[in-house]
């Protein structure tokens, strides 16, 4: 199986070479997606060429927010019912270190040198700062009710908190650590991005139904994205995962039970299209090339795959037991 | 180094409070009767704290939000002793809280919320299940966070339905609050097409709720009162007194599951409820009270957050504001049950999920898929806007 695997891959690499116009332009990256499964306390591995998954790593237990480490050479995962961030070899695919992240660690946010790291800590309503060298914790910086959402600004000087129960997103100076600013949002807050630009942060809000979409000079909601699907009750829209195109033009919002992927175009806060994936889709990450985007959805234990530029939901790959978050090797 | 950066956050701080005004304080009073009701189960005796134990996390976690906001809530416990006058209380504690979490038997309450209606003092019903609160008897000054026995029975009539368990077995205790959820699960059956077979009394005769020898007794005395029943699926028994139902599970004399007051029940909250971020809630309220959370604490809880949420919103501790932003169209509340919870503005109802719940697992959680509704399917659960008696004033 795996030498005819091999075979036909030799075969189109023979035909892409007698091609090389094609081959120039639509160079056949294959990348490496991870992707934690909260149940099955495991990591899948995805190559991207054959949409297949390679490895199941085994991690400790609830494997929630996962990143790659600036370098490339790690994967961080949280793992938060063992109050720690395990760090996976990109190299050997397994568990090698851990950080000491405080308890239950969800997600978290890494500044532009891959230096220090930030942490959502639910249990204790506190943002950690780890010093991701020396693998020391170097302070805690106290947030509202149930810290998830982490992002920090392209410039690098503010990072963003949300909090779950308070219904916020916290302005930290990065700097000082301190709080500058709180921004009331909708309710449960799950996740939030940048522009690349820098000119607006989105803030999802899971129960609220919305994504407020913030001007982080002034510490204000200048408008929010709504979302209305015919046939489906207003409850089961969801809003959690958010990625925004390089262009800033083009932004995808995962919907959770609503199974489904808004397609929302940034200048007007509209809907465009509505892209079903599998059940209760969380979180996403784009292929570096920006050509797929991998979404992970939970209830039906599988990652859909979307191909940005068509719209169009192309494949589905099956991983572990309720699959939370992903992570594309840079 | 650490010590300095950790320094300089906490000067950071204490900085930022130096400047800032005075915060807005707003007072929560918290009204319950005096001594814990006793059960058949010994393990699910409530706390004493029972209650007001949920609506102490929810201080602090509107605390921990009201950090940001210049705002600072305060808890004020009172209960009522045999004899006592409720009013009283009642009075004494709304002159110093604008708000009044109340788990007070119905007559009570309703006496309570009329002594208080002048003053502008918004009470929450986080203890009584009586429909008449909502219906005949409903006043605009109390919003219910508690479920209504009609919701708790809907929630668990469409569970045994979609089971396709529609031949029940409904045993029903001597006392007024067994009859009335006696009354809830009969008009269930007749809302979601279930039948009552039969109908079976259990007389409370007085006695002990705990024996040295107690189960050699009723181990005989369970199989003979449920024998020679026509044919069912589920026993369902209306217990709330707590006299017999927990006798029935594996106790039956034909090999039938039971429901209700025993077995599955239909809860608002469960110490096992661990999905939709509950995880997070049941650790913080373990930590707090050194115990695990019930479904009056759930209650108490939800009801201090719902205050919490419209004084953030609001920006405001003002009573009238945070009133009428609660019984406004643009109110809803998060409370780990994976959805928002919205106010019947018909009566003040807090509509939400209902956990049916064996004491050990979540067994599942109602309103069931495929009960349908024009506006929101939790409103399958009770009695909707079309029947309501309820008159606001």
């Amino acid at each position: 199986m795996q030498i005819e695997v091999r075979m036909m891959m030799s075969r189109m690499w023979r035909v892409g070479l007698l091609s090389g116009l094609t081959l120039a332009a639509a160079p056949a990256h294959a990348f490496i997606a991870y992707v934690s499964n909260e149940k099955s306390n495991t990591v899948s591995v995805i190559d991207t060429e054959s949409w297949t998954v390679t490895k199941t790593i085994k991690v400790g237990q609830r494997p929630r927010g996962i990143d790659f480490t600036r370098d490339g050479k790690f994967v961080m995962v949280a793992v938060g019912d063992d109050d720690t961030i395990q760090m996976i070899d990109a190299k050997t695919q397994s568990v090698v270190d851990s950080l000491p992240s405080g308890p239950d660690p969800e997600l978290f946010a890494q500044d532009a040198a891959g230096k220090i790291l930030y942490v959502a800590n639910e249990n204790d309503n506190t943002v950690t700062v780890i010093d991701l060298e020396k693998r020391a914790r170097l302070g805690d910086i106290q947030v509202g009710v149930e810290p998830e959402g982490m992002t920090i600004s392209p410039d690098g000087k503010t990072l963003i908190n949300t909090s779950e129960t308070t219904n916020m997103a916290h302005f930290i100076d990065t700097s000082s650590r301190q709080i500058v600013a709180n921004v009331l949002v909708d309710a449960r807050p799950r996740f939030a991005e940048f522009k690349h630009d820098a000119s607006e942060l989105w803030v999802s809000s899971e129960i609220g139904g919305t994504v407020s979409v913030i001007d982080p000079g002034k510490h204000e909601v200048i408008g929010k994205v709504n979302f209305e699907i015919p046939g489906l009750r207003k409850e089961a829209i969801q809003p959690v995962g958010i990625g925004m195109t390089k262009d800033d033009k083009t932004a995808f919002v995962a919907l959770g039970p609503a199974n489904r992927v808004a397609v929302v175009d940034t200048a007007s806060r509209k809907v465009t299209k509505y892209l079903l994936v599998g059940q209760r889709v969380w979180h996403m990450a784009f292929t570096p090339d920006e050509k797929y985007l991998l979404t992970t959805n939970g209830v039906s234990n599988d990652v859909s795959v979307i191909d940005v530029a068509a719209q169009k939901v192309i494949k589905t790959i099956q991983v572990g037991e309720l699959p939370w978050g992903i992570t594309i090797a840079p | 180094m650490i010590r300095w950066l950790v320094g300089l956050i906490g000067l950071g701080l204490a900085a930022t409070s130096a400047l800032a005004a005075d915060p807005v304080m707003i007072g929560v009073g918290y009204l319950g009767v005096a001594g814990a009701r006793s059960t058949l189960s010994l393990v699910e005796q409530p706390a004493e704290n029972d209650g007001v134990a949920g609506a102490r996390l929810a201080i602090e976690d509107n605390n921990t939000t009201g950090k940001f906001l210049n705002q600072r809530f305060a808890l004020e416990e009172r209960r009522i002793k045999e004899g006592e006058d409720v009013v009283q209380a009642a009075t004494d504690l709304a002159a110093r809280n604008g708000f009044v979490i109340a788990d007070l038997p119905a007559d009570a309450l309703l006496k309570v919320a009329d002594a208080l209606r002048e003053r502008g003092t918004l009470l929450f019903n986080a203890g009584a299940i009586d429909e008449r609160l909502r219906e005949a008897d409903c006043r605009a000054n109390v919003i219910h966070t508690a479920p209504t026995r009609a919701m708790l029975a809907d929630a668990l009539g469409q569970y045994l339905v979609w089971k396709q368990w529609k031949r029940w077995l409904l045993v029903v205790g001597s006392h007024d609050e067994d009859k009335l959820f006696a009354d809830a699960l009969r008009r269930t059956a007749t809302r979601f097409g279930a039948k009552i077979v039969q109908e079976r009394s259990f007389e409370d005769k007085g006695g002990a709720r705990r024996t040295d020898s107690g189960v050699t007794q009723i181990q005989r005395q369970m199989p003979v009162f449920t024998q020679q029943a026509p044919a069912y699926d589920v026993l369902v028994a209306a217990d709330e007194s707590e006299v017999f139902a927990a006798y029935l599970p594996y106790r039956t004399w034909d090999p039938r599951p039971v429901a209700g007051s025993a077995g599955l029940v239909a809860r608002s909250w469960d110490a096992a409820q661990d999905q939709w971020g509950a995880i997070q809630m049941q650790n913080r309220f373990i930590k707090l009270n050194s115990r695990r959370m019930s479904a009056l604490d759930m209650q108490a809880w939800t009801a201090v957050r719902m205050l919490g949420e419209a004084t953030s919103r609001t920006n405001s501790g003002d009573v009238k504001k945070v009133t009428d932003f609660i019984k406004g169209p643009d109110f809803s509340v998060a409370a780990f049950k994976g959805t928002k919870l919205t106010l019947r503005d018909w009566n003040l109802q807090l509509r939400q999920p209902i956990l049916l719940v064996d004491g050990r697992m979540v067994v599942s959680v109602s309103p069931q898929e495929g009960f349908l509704h024009q506006v929101s399917e939790l409103d399958t659960l009770g009695y909707d806007r079309p029947e309501s008696k309820c008159k606001l004033k």
